[in-house]
């Protein structure tokens, strides 16, 4: 069998089966990126603006999470969830085994994990602001939520999409190793695939196109969002 | 929990000759393809480029299957041409990925060096009469070298990290061991402290010997060492320290 009938999208094929699990690679990393993206802010925020012990434990968040690998923080919240779950079930009642869904797992590590990226990402957007606007909103006479949301967020945001399109293709990589949990994303459906037809190169080829093919798109989108937040701004 | 640390350490030698072969194979391979990238000659230009898009725009974990998985696809052309071996072991299949994977981004990052090169100094040796080595030797690699260094620095600490994927693939490396004793005891938060503090001295090592190396390279930037001078004896013994 060919790899193109093997991924036809009827139902004899896979291919159906293969783009609803690219949805769900979709999903686990957008719902870790927004939760990221949370994170981020609020870390952000500490840096820039929290006392020296605040700062310190930021510090230590990106530190450290930069520096372990993403595959044992999925196994972290994996495991460590469902440990924790299962203690707490015993406290209220009955209790026995309570398992961690593979995609809330999944996407609180990516979420953790994108979060330490995106809070050095949206810090240094903000450093990018130039300190004239800052003053001149206060000597309006703006209050501190006005002035976020009418000239900090819009600012940050726009130097932040560049930095933000690398975390987000870091997530979706990220995506992939969720597949050690259980969770039937995109690698998850090409091995089960493989090992019931026997034909593990077709179908991690699949995948990896499947994966190039949302890499490109989203890239694609991120420097159309770049330009069009970057409209207004002089080139140098 | 030392005991664990202990269980934990045996993993720590492969996970560093992975790291170092990866890193080592890896170098070369992107050396190459900086070559090819720069050569000028298009069909090797769109081989780079086209690697480059490959390699970076899909997760490592799918390149590892598609060479330990998917080629046992091909297991009878392999066996004949007598491949099957290598093939069939995912120490070496788990080092093939990675090197392929790291020479991508590495070959980005020598090449981003190199261009960072002035054009001047490049036009002012040439105009000294500088043979084309004598060139490399003497202005664009020293300057590349200091540029290229922080991102090659944060790209050796991403395969350190990345090495920990080969347990997938059955390796007992820091994290394989890891995984195996969670699912036997279901400690993980002791498991995940140790695993996770063994891989950020890992990274704190390395860190800091890039960090030396860029402070050896680039003397030029450090302030002039201020030259010792005899303190007036007057003031001197005014200071009660």
């Amino acid at each position: 069998m060919s790899t193109l009938s093997l991924m036809s999208l009827g139902s004899d094929g896979w291919g159906l089966a293969m783009l609803v699990a690219a949805g769900v690679t979709l999903s686990v990393a957008s719902c870790g990126f927004l939760l990221g993206s949370v994170i981020g802010g609020l870390v952000a925020w500490v840096k820039l603006s929290g006392g020296a012990v605040a700062r310190a434990a930021a510090d230590a968040y990106t530190t450290i999470l930069r520096g372990i690998p993403d595959l044992l923080i999925i196994y972290l919240f994996y495991f460590g969830g469902s440990a924790l779950l299962s203690s707490i079930a015993g406290l209220l009642g009955p209790g026995g085994f309570v398992g961690v869904s593979g995609f809330a797992a999944g996407a609180t590590a990516i979420g953790i994990i994108s979060g330490a990226y995106q809070s050095e990402v949206f810090r240094g957007a903000y450093t990018a602001l130039n300190r004239g606007e800052i003053e001149a909103a206060k000597s309006v006479g703006m209050h501190r939520a006005l002035m976020f949301r009418r000239i900090i967020a819009p600012q940050v945001l726009r130097y932040a999409i560049p930095g933000l399109g690398n975390v987000w293709q870091l997530a979706l990589k990220e995506s992939a190793l969720v597949s050690v949990t259980g969770l039937v994303e995109l690698l998850r459906q090409s091995a089960i695939g493989a090992g019931s037809t026997r034909e593990p190169f077709s179908f991690y080829l699949a995948a990896a196109v499947l994966y190039l093919a949302i890499t490109t798109v989203s890239s694609w989108g991120f420097r159309r969002a770049e330009s069009y937040a970057m409209r207004g701004v002089r080139r140098t | 929990m030392g005991e664990t640390f202990l269980k934990l350490l045996e993993g720590l030698p492969l996970t560093l000759k992975l790291t170092f072969s990866s890193v080592t194979l890896g170098l070369v391979v992107a050396m190459a393809l900086a070559t090819m990238r720069m050569s000028g000659m298009p069909a090797l230009d769109w081989f780079a480029r086209a690697y480059v898009f490959v390699f970076r725009g899909t997760p490592l974990l799918v390149q590892i299957f598609l060479i330990y998985y998917g080629l046992g696809q091909f297991r009878p052309a392999l066996q004949a041409l007598n491949l099957w071996g290598f093939f069939r072991e995912p120490y070496w299949c788990a080092l093939l990925a990675l090197t392929l994977n790291t020479a991508a981004y590495v070959s980005e990052i020598i090449r981003g060096g190199l261009q960072s090169v002035p054009r001047g100094q490049i036009e002012a040796a040439r105009a000294c009469g500088m043979s084309p080595f004598l060139l490399y030797r003497r202005i664009i690699i020293p300057i590349a070298v200091r540029q290229a260094l922080p991102g090659y620095g944060n790209e050796i600490i991403l395969m350190v990290k990345a090495t920990s994927l080969a347990s997938i693939i059955t390796m007992m490396e820091v994290t394989g061991i890891a995984h195996k004793l969670i699912s036997q005891t279901f400690r993980a938060i002791e498991i995940f402290i140790c695993a996770g503090a063994i891989y950020l001295i890992l990274n704190f090592v390395v860190t800091r010997a890039i960090q030396a190396l860029e402070h050896r390279l680039s003397p030029h930037l450090r302030d002039a060492p201020v030259p010792v001078q005899r303190l007036d004896p007057a003031i001197s013994s005014g200071v009660d320290r």
